[in-house]
């Protein structure tokens, strides 16, 4: 095999052992400590928040922080559903079939070790395995990257709370951008307090079904800060996170200004007969964790 | 807007006293019961070796350590992390706990439903919101998992919990009629189609 562009760079390999480690390492991780886009947001949310409940809703929030970091403790006691995001560089070298074991492997260690209440059950059964595995899960997203000899593993385990504040639904071109946004309001107000605000509205426009469920979930685990790449989505982003606060749901459902940190909105392509959306929110408890593999070692971060 | 410390059980007249936005610490016993637990106990008709009556229990299902049983940890399990989940999946439960089980508090987030509050209102009950996803800081309110049951289920057994100075919860459900989602749900409501309009989304307007 010939590297046209790169002859003679070797292709990073991505050991097993090493992803099983990071796994485990992550699913912990992202239980015990919050991302700084996040602590920034609450910090941003209590500063403008006017309604006396929110802000004492807000403080016990900020509280738990740090007690979850000082007693080395689990922010929330809902592990979630594990999802790891692969996103694999150029001059990669790996076993895709290894490196799924590994996660699951890692995931499984992670529950039994730290230890983690293990969430995960048959769907129909009800059956929990207690080691945080089940058919398809942990939930794997593979996508490819242009970094070279670079491959980043992302792990969030998702709160059921806010994962039941899910919607789908398949609008036609007559119904125009307005029943989309009509869409993401009335969902805000339907999910109210069960989602555990302040959230993170994600927001999936276009694609198929299935893929405007999962933008929406792109959008509600983004960081914090970043923007839709797309023009007319980000411009979605601004105006919608203004109306959802605009609503008075407030943190927890218990009233106030603060009822998201912000509406994240992912778009793709559809076709000329639809115009689906989706709305997938993430709670205060907006838990990520990452490792980044390169040729110089692994970097542990959000 | 009160301060309440009550010890459980409680009786009727302690519910009685408390009004939505009161603010209430709880002292003693407290159980810990979800969605499987309930499932099984009205719609399997398995039956729990407590004895609810007058008492509190809170939406949850820890994170715990096995251990072996000693003074310490009698119910072989230390607790590790302990939290509250979204209440509103247990709607349909509040009743047969209050009548069959005697329940007088329930503890959880998000706020539960008209019938619930119909519930408090007939026998004497009450809703006590604690900050969702701070389960950090609420397992430092729990001493000690002090029993059991229903185990199968695990982690959605029927723990009883002994805690000292648990919260302050505020009163959002009570048993006079008052909830305070029913009155944010009518405020945010009343600004839905401003909201829609300065978006240019109202119902009627040209998508």
């Amino acid at each position: 095999m010939t590297h046209v562009s790169r002859p003679n760079a070797e292709p990073l390999r991505i050991d097993p052992g090493a992803v099983e480690e990071a796994a485990k390492l992550l699913y912990i991780r992202a239980c015990k400590i919050l991302p700084d886009d996040i602590k920034q947001g609450f910090a941003r949310l209590d500063a403008d928040e006017t309604d006396g409940t929110a802000k004492a809703i807000l403080a016990t929030m900020i509280e738990n922080i740090g007690v979850a970091e000082r007693m080395d403790n689990l922010l929330c006691q809902d592990t979630g559903i594990p999802i790891f995001n692969v996103l694999i560089g150029r001059n990669i070298a790996l076993d895709g079939w290894d490196l799924k074991a590994a996660i699951a492997r890692g995931t499984a260690r992670a529950t039994r070790e730290a230890p983690l209440r293990s969430s995960v059950v048959h769907p129909i059964t009800r059956k929990n395995e207690h080691t945080s595995c089940g058919e398809r899960v942990p939930v794997i997203n593979i996508d490819f990257t242009d970094r070279d000899r670079e491959l980043r593993l992302e792990m969030i385990p998702k709160g059921s709370g806010s994962e039941n504040g899910s919607f789908l639904q398949m609008l036609i071109p007559a119904d125009g951008l307005a029943a989309v946004k009509r869409f993401v309001v009335d969902r805000v107000m339907q999910a109210g307090g069960k989602v555990c605000p302040p959230t993170i509205v994600g927001v999936g426009i276009g694609g198929t079904s299935d893929l405007c469920m999962h933008l929406a979930k792109m959008a509600a685990t983004r960081p914090l800060g970043s923007r839709c790449a797309d023009a007319e989505g980000a411009k979605l982003e601004a105006e919608l996170s203004d109306a959802v606060n605009g609503l008075g749901i407030g943190p927890q459902g218990l009233g106030g200004d603060g009822t998201s940190f912000a509406v994240h909105v992912e778009t793709a392509a559809t076709h000329i007969t639809m115009n689906p959306v989706a709305v997938n929110i993430q709670c205060h408890s907006a838990r990520r964790a990452s490792a980044t593999f390169t040729p110089d070692g692994i970097v542990v971060g959000f | 807007m009160a301060d309440h410390v009550l010890n459980t059980p409680v009786s009727e007249a302690d519910i009685r006293a408390l009004r939505v936005g009161d603010r209430v610490t709880l002292q003693s016993t407290l159980f810990g019961i979800r969605d499987a637990t309930q499932i099984h106990m009205f719609d399997h008709g398995r039956r729990t070796k407590f004895d609810l009556r007058g008492h509190a229990v809170i939406h949850t299902a820890p994170n715990l350590r096995k251990v072996e049983p000693s003074p310490e940890h009698p119910a072989g399990y230390a607790p590790v992390c302990v939290g509250t989940t979204t209440s509103d999946r247990m709607e349909r439960f509040t009743r047969p706990l209050m009548e069959r089980e005697g329940v007088r508090i329930i503890i959880g987030k998000g706020g539960l439903r008209e019938e619930s509050l119909r519930a408090f209102a007939e026998l004497g009950g009450c809703y006590l919101a604690v900050v969702g996803g701070a389960a950090a800081l609420e397992t430092t309110w729990i001493e000690q998992l002090e029993d059991v049951d229903l185990d199968d289920l695990n982690p959605e057994s029927l723990y009883k919990f002994r805690i000292r100075d648990f919260g302050p919860l505020l009163v959002a459900m009570d048993s006079h009629g008052g909830s305070l989602y029913t009155e944010v749900n009518a405020k945010v409501a009343a600004r839905r189609q401003a909201v829609l309009e300065k978006l240019g989304a109202a119902e009627g307007a040209r998508p």
